[in-house]
């Protein structure tokens, strides 16, 4: 009797889980899982040379491979990406190092929340704050010009390094935090350990401290992978228009060719490649505990 | 102290001064010349004068862009905190088989370029041959946001909360009486930081909200317009306000869940 009881309460409460939780999966689902699957369904349905669709084919994915200019974009993307990263995991990594050991314990929250001040700007209008001190007009050339560096306005925005740039102030406040947040969790006994054995505070650092933060600069790694790769108004708005990277030229096939299934063989590209680093990225990424 | 830590102490300090510079400096210029007494946001600067914010205030696509905005922006991050919150409070509170499963399809969104969400929903809309509408950057919004929120909520879900809502329950209280007279009231701190968090996301997204609107655009698509016309000291006036309320909500957003759990 007690068990029959027990099984319904059981089943009860698998109900009542479940029914809590339905309504947030069958969202997700329907409004973004759906999509993805009729994307996938797009991708396959090329339009033929009247821009009308044709049957089943994998001629939207061959024409992808077989155009330079496509190709190149996916690779000028890969190698923006990993610039960014790199730079601002070497620039970040520094600043979130001296929050953490040489800032003031009182102090860390309100230099943190300083740091990442310009994160709150809006979206579109912090690449157009770049590009009032990049411009010509803009004050790092009024700047020079004044100081008698340079005669003229030199050339500081609309070209892949200002995009880049862009990026690296945006990103270095993201892995800022990320690996601050990592390095104050580290036990500060297994420096003083390390260093009771002999270690100088160079060695102590390369052996202890250093690998202790890998997790968090990974975490950081991998969202600006994800951020990075996807962004379409950083390079629009600062890249000027000679390379182009992958989201411009998606936005490309959707607004001026009007081509969805060319949109959706690129959107699915971009996906893989942030699919392939998470990958690479997971297992550093489970070790984070952040 | 050893001269060689004071040069350590030194290059830190010289370091975080150049960080901090690198960081503020475009923020310190938008808001700067947003007081510009001129036609143009460049130096030198003259004023300061208000006039740029009272046009902006005064642009009518500006207004609807900002109207839409806060429509799309309350709309979204009400329904993200409250599918976030139920399903946090199913998984935390029950057992059932494919938990594991469901958590990872709610966080799934977070692993992806917005761009991939826009694409879909732009996709799904010519699919079932609908226009495009700022219902869309609703449905988005909650996508994007929904799993942030969810995350939230199940991190504060904890022991302590449990036993309460035991207590309750052994007092004859049903699971809804619970759920609004104890757990949420419990939690009401880090729901509302959900949602300034999820607010301050939306009012700011842009490439989803591209996609899926045309004519009843939200404000980040009215700027993206201006941005054609070039440098303009009203652009700078919208975006420090932009600025400036998010600051706020932030300021919200710490107060709320940070304060209080450190007390």
């Amino acid at each position: 009797m007690a068990s029959t009881n027990e099984a319904r309460a059981a089943s009860q409460a698998r109900l009542a889980g479940l029914g809590f939780t339905l309504p947030a999966v069958a969202w997700i689902l329907l409004f973004f899982g759906a999509p993805l699957v009729i994307m996938a369904i797009y991708s396959l349905l090329p339009l033929d040379a009247e821009g009308a669709p044709g049957g089943f084919s994998l001629d939207a994915y061959r024409q992808f491979f077989g155009e330079s200019a496509y190709v190149e974009a996916v690779w000028n993307s890969v190698v923006t990406t990993a610039v960014v990263v790199v730079v601002s995991l070497l620039l970040a990594y520094p600043f979130a190092y001296i929050l953490a050991y040489r800032v003031p314990k009182r102090w860390q929250r309100l230099a943190i929340a300083c740091a990442i001040l310009p994160f709150w700007t809006s979206y579109v209008v912090r690449s157009y704050a770049w590009l009032l001190v990049l411009a010509p007009t803009g004050i790092v050339n009024w700047v020079l010009i004044n100081l008698g560096v340079v005669a003229r306005p030199i050339t500081l925005a609309y070209n892949p390094s200002a995009t880049e740039l862009g990026f690296v102030h945006f990103f270095i406040m993201l892995n800022a935090l990320t690996i601050y947040a990592n390095l104050v969790q580290i036990n500060p006994r297994y420096v003083l350990a390390a260093q009771d054995l002999g270690a100088s505070s160079w060695k102590s650092f390369l052996a202890v401290t250093f690998p202790l933060s890998i997790p968090g600069m990974t975490v950081g790694a991998f969202l600006t992978v994800v951020l990075c790769i996807g962004d379409f108004i950083t390079p629009q708005i600062l890249g000027g228009n000679k390379e182009l990277l992958l989201p411009q030229v998606i936005m490309m096939q959707i607004q001026r060719q009007l081509d969805l299934p060319m949109a959706s063989v690129m959107s699915l590209v971009l996906t893989l490649i942030v699919a392939v680093v998470y990958l690479l990225l997971q297992r550093q990424m489970r070790m984070a505990r952040l | 102290m050893r001269w060689s830590s004071r040069l350590g102490n030194a290059l830190s300090g010289f370091y975080l001064t150049a960080c901090y510079v690198f960081i503020l400096l475009p923020v310190a210029v938008l808001i700067l010349f947003s007081f510009q007494d001129g036609r143009l946001p460049v130096p030198p600067f003259h004023g300061p004068t208000l006039k740029w914010y009272v046009t902006a205030f005064t642009n009518e696509r500006m207004m609807a862009g900002l109207g839409n905005s806060l429509l799309v922006g309350i709309g979204s991050s009400a329904l993200s905190v409250i599918l976030g919150f139920l399903a946090a409070y199913g998984i935390s509170r029950y057992e059932f088989a494919a938990r594991r499963l469901l958590q990872g399809i709610i966080i799934l969104p977070l692993a992806v370029s917005y761009l991939l969400v826009g694409m879909g929903l732009l996709v799904t809309l010519s699919s079932l041959g609908l226009g495009p509408s700022l219902w869309m950057v609703v449905v988005g919004h909650v996508v994007i946001n929904m799993p942030l929120a969810f995350a939230i909520c199940l991190a504060q879900l904890g022991e302590h909360q449990r036993k309460v809502e035991w207590a309750a329950k052994d007092l004859g209280a049903s699971t809804f009486r619970v759920l609004t007279a104890v757990t949420m009231p419990m939690i009401a701190p880090a729901l509302i930081a959900a949602f300034c968090l999820c607010f301050t996301l939306s009012w700011d997204e842009f490439i989803i909200a591209f996609l899926v609107t045309r004519f009843d655009v939200t404000l980040p698509i009215v700027i993206w317009t201006m941005l054609r016309g070039g440098l303009n000291p009203q652009t700078n006036a919208v975006g420090s306000f932009i600025f400036l309320c998010s600051i706020l909500m932030l300021v919200a957003v710490e107060f709320l869940l940070f304060r209080k759990r450190r007390a």
